[in-house]
């Protein structure tokens, strides 16, 4: 893949992988740590003939750009985790009708107001299930400056594939951290966009929700003859209300097993160092900004004779099941970074099965420093 | 001959779900007859509506249709319009939808002067939900939140729709069907923010506990507090706070529209990109 050099800010590039990737709409509202990426959009979306709008609140900055969604363009949306409380309303309406659109969450401290420009991951859960109801969410995390590109172009592509949003987490060090990074060409993201399925058939054939039981939608651009309906309610093939027992259990079904029978299309992961750890070694595991505070953890550690690696999750949501599985069943030691309190930890617990999951946590907004992780696993052995 | 409906019509979905005697159809009727007087192909059309017994409208017509969340009508046809400058979207939202969970999009819908057209059916109540107060419930009446009559003063959402700049704004009753489908005509053919507050008739679930347990009783109601522009202009001013005025409220075709303004904008943007390349970088430093 040809790449370049760039230097940039997360925010900065997610923004601009946002219109690389065809991004024709942004819907937002002004929100630290996450409002560069509506100033830096607001300067490129309407150089491409795009259009990106400040919003009266964060409700309608998701609305917004679930309507474009539905018109057919690919859109987007950007907040911190006070917003995405308020978008979970429209999130919750785009999975039920199966409308492709990206939120990035560049995380802060919360709950509620709590450290607007510090940095936290406490939106993890969160992101799992925003809003009521049975769906799954696709939550990606990007964990240095060139994923905040490359995860945010991903989240493109997997929202058009799976018809839902894909929220993309960022946290306030990322987000704001200004440097180097290697991302693919312009050129390179367009060869690999996958646009969005469309029907070509007759319009009186035309069954948006009709689908396989594992499929999304199939959902036409709008104004081109295929008039059907979007609602939040529980839907038929055609899109209209309904509360038939078995088109109602179907619909949802549908909605858990187009993505959970598909997990491998949007499961990534990166394993740093892990190859040769053996039972009594350590297993780190770590995602977002803090991931670069465990690498650094784990070169010293190695220096000093321990070996450890680290296992991070780039896609969260749906969790890597197996694969931390792999490493929790080889591994003894495992220990969960995070800027949170347990949040993914749990579901380590949960995959692996574990309840001798170690755990560093860090909730006063600020960074987890690689001698802090060093420390930790010291008194683990 | 008598107008056609079929072709705008999902029949399939009928009947309605709205009540014997509801407004809700006749309105609808006089939306389709506006659309077809202004000659707007359906493929062309965008109808979003909200929560609510009108929440339903959008599934009953054959157009591109969105039924969205409670009150956030606006903010999705927001997003739909802007990506389609030369479609038509109009927005079908009811009193609770639009001036209360909806108000702030309302407001800022009529702020920006987007070319939506935005019918507020107003019956005073909740219908769906069984007779909560509305912010249009006139005070004293019986609502199931408010049993010993409403406290709470009532919205005028002409009066809102001015001052927040749309560029169009009227309000009619479902009385006179003809006489709405005219306004909404005129409405409709406007390049700008179009609101209209049409007043409707719910007996079922404001009628009944207050002594209009009829749709002709509960019209005639609607028929006592509204006058026309011109007789309510010359109303003594004690009396104009009883009446709602009707006809064309405000009509101004100077303001500029939104997706319009967006296209200079556009414009001032060409060529600005600048490549995040590290050699730019070192340049700017």
């Amino acid at each position: 893949m040809e790449m370049r050099e760039v230097i940039s800010t997360g925010n900065d590039l997610a923004a601009e992988a946002a219109v690389d990737a065809g991004c024709m709409f942004f819907g937002g509202y002004p929100i630290t740590p996450s409002s560069e990426v509506m100033h830096t959009i607001s300067d490129l979306l309407p150089e491409v003939g795009g259009v990106a709008i400040q919003m009266e609140d964060e409700i309608a900055g998701i609305a917004a750009a679930a309507g474009a969604g539905m018109a057919g363009v690919r859109t987007m949306t950007a907040t911190s985790g006070p917003g995405v409380s308020l978008k979970a309303e429209n999130l919750g309406l785009a999975q039920m009708a199966e409308v492709p659109l990206v939120l990035v969450n560049v995380m802060r401290g919360g709950p509620s107001t709590g450290l607007p420009t510090r940095v936290a991951q406490g939106d993890v859960r969160q992101a799992r299930n925003p809003s009521h109801g049975d769906y799954r969410s696709i939550t990606l995390c990007a964990g240095n400056l060139a994923e905040c590109y490359t995860e945010t172009v991903r989240a493109f592509n997997l929202a058009d594939r799976f018809m839902q949003p894909v929220i993309v987490l960022l946290d306030e060090t990322i987000g704001h951290m200004h440097g180097k990074a290697v991302i693919p060409t312009v050129e390179e993201v367009k060869k690999g966009i996958v646009p969005r399925k469309t029907f070509t058939g007759a319009p009186e054939d035309y069954r948006p929700y009709g689908v396989g039981a594992d499929e999304p939608a199939v959902l036409n651009p709008m104004f081109q003859g295929y008039r059907y309906h979007f609602t939040g309610l529980h839907h038929d093939a055609k899109g209209f209300p309904t509360e038939e027992i078995e088109t109602c259990r179907k619909l949802i079904q549908r909605l858990e097993d187009k993505v959970m029978m598909h997990t491998d299309e949007i499961e990534l992961n990166e394993e740093f160092m892990c190859d040769d750890l053996e039972e009594n070694d350590i297993l780190i595991i770590a995602y977002g900004s803090v991931s670069l505070a465990a690498k650094e953890a784990i070169r010293h550690l190695r220096a000093d004779g321990i070996k450890a690696g680290l296992f991070r999750p780039i896609t969260l949501w749906p969790s890597p099941a197996k694969r931390i599985k792999h490493f929790t069943d080889k591994v003894k030691n495992v220990l969960c970074v995070e800027l949170n309190i347990r949040q993914y930890t749990e579901e380590v617990e949960r995959v692996s099965s574990r309840l001798d999951i170690q755990g560093l946590y860090k909730v006063n907004g600020r960074a987890i420093s690689p001698y802090e992780i060093v420390n930790k696993v010291k008194e683990m052995i | 001959m008598a107008f056609n409906y079929d072709q705008y019509l999902r029949l399939e979905k009928m009947p309605t779900l709205w009540c014997w005697g509801c407004g809700d159809g006749v309105i609808l009727k006089a939306v389709i007859r506006a659309i077809e007087t202004c000659g707007w192909k359906q493929d062309d059309v965008c109808v979003v509506s909200g929560i609510g017994c009108s929440g339903r409208f959008s599934s009953y017509v054959d157009f591109n249709t969105v039924h969205t969340t409670h009150g956030r009508t606006v903010a999705f046809a927001t997003g739909i319009k802007l990506v389609n400058p030369d479609k038509h979207v109009i927005c079908v939202a009811g009193d609770g939808d639009a001036l209360a969970i909806g108000g702030n999009h309302t407001i800022h819908g009529c702020r920006r002067n987007i070319d939506i057209k935005f019918i507020m059916i107003n019956n005073f109540i909740y219908g769906l939900t069984n007779s909560q107060t509305s912010p249009t419930t006139p005070q004293g009446m019986w609502t199931v939140s408010q049993k010993s009559g409403n406290i709470d003063p009532t919205f005028n959402a002409c009066d809102l729709a001015i001052a927040a700049g749309a560029s169009f704004v009227a309000r009619e009753t479902m009385l006179d069907p003809k006489k709405l489908e005219k306004v909404l005509v005129k409405g409709f053919q406007h390049r700008g923010f179009a609101f209209f507050d049409v007043l409707s008739n719910c007996h079922i679930n404001l009628g009944r506990k207050n002594k209009m347990a009829s749709a002709m009783e509960n019209l005639e109601w609607i028929d006592s507090i509204t006058t026309p522009l011109k007789k309510w202009e010359a109303l003594p001013e004690e009396e104009k706070k009883n009446k709602f005025p009707t006809g064309i409220l405000k009509h101004d075709e100077e303001a500029k529209e939104y997706c319009d303004m967006y296209k200079e904008v556009q414009a001032f943007h060409q060529g600005k990109r600048k490549a995040i390349t590290q050699d730019d970088f070192a340049k700017k430093i």
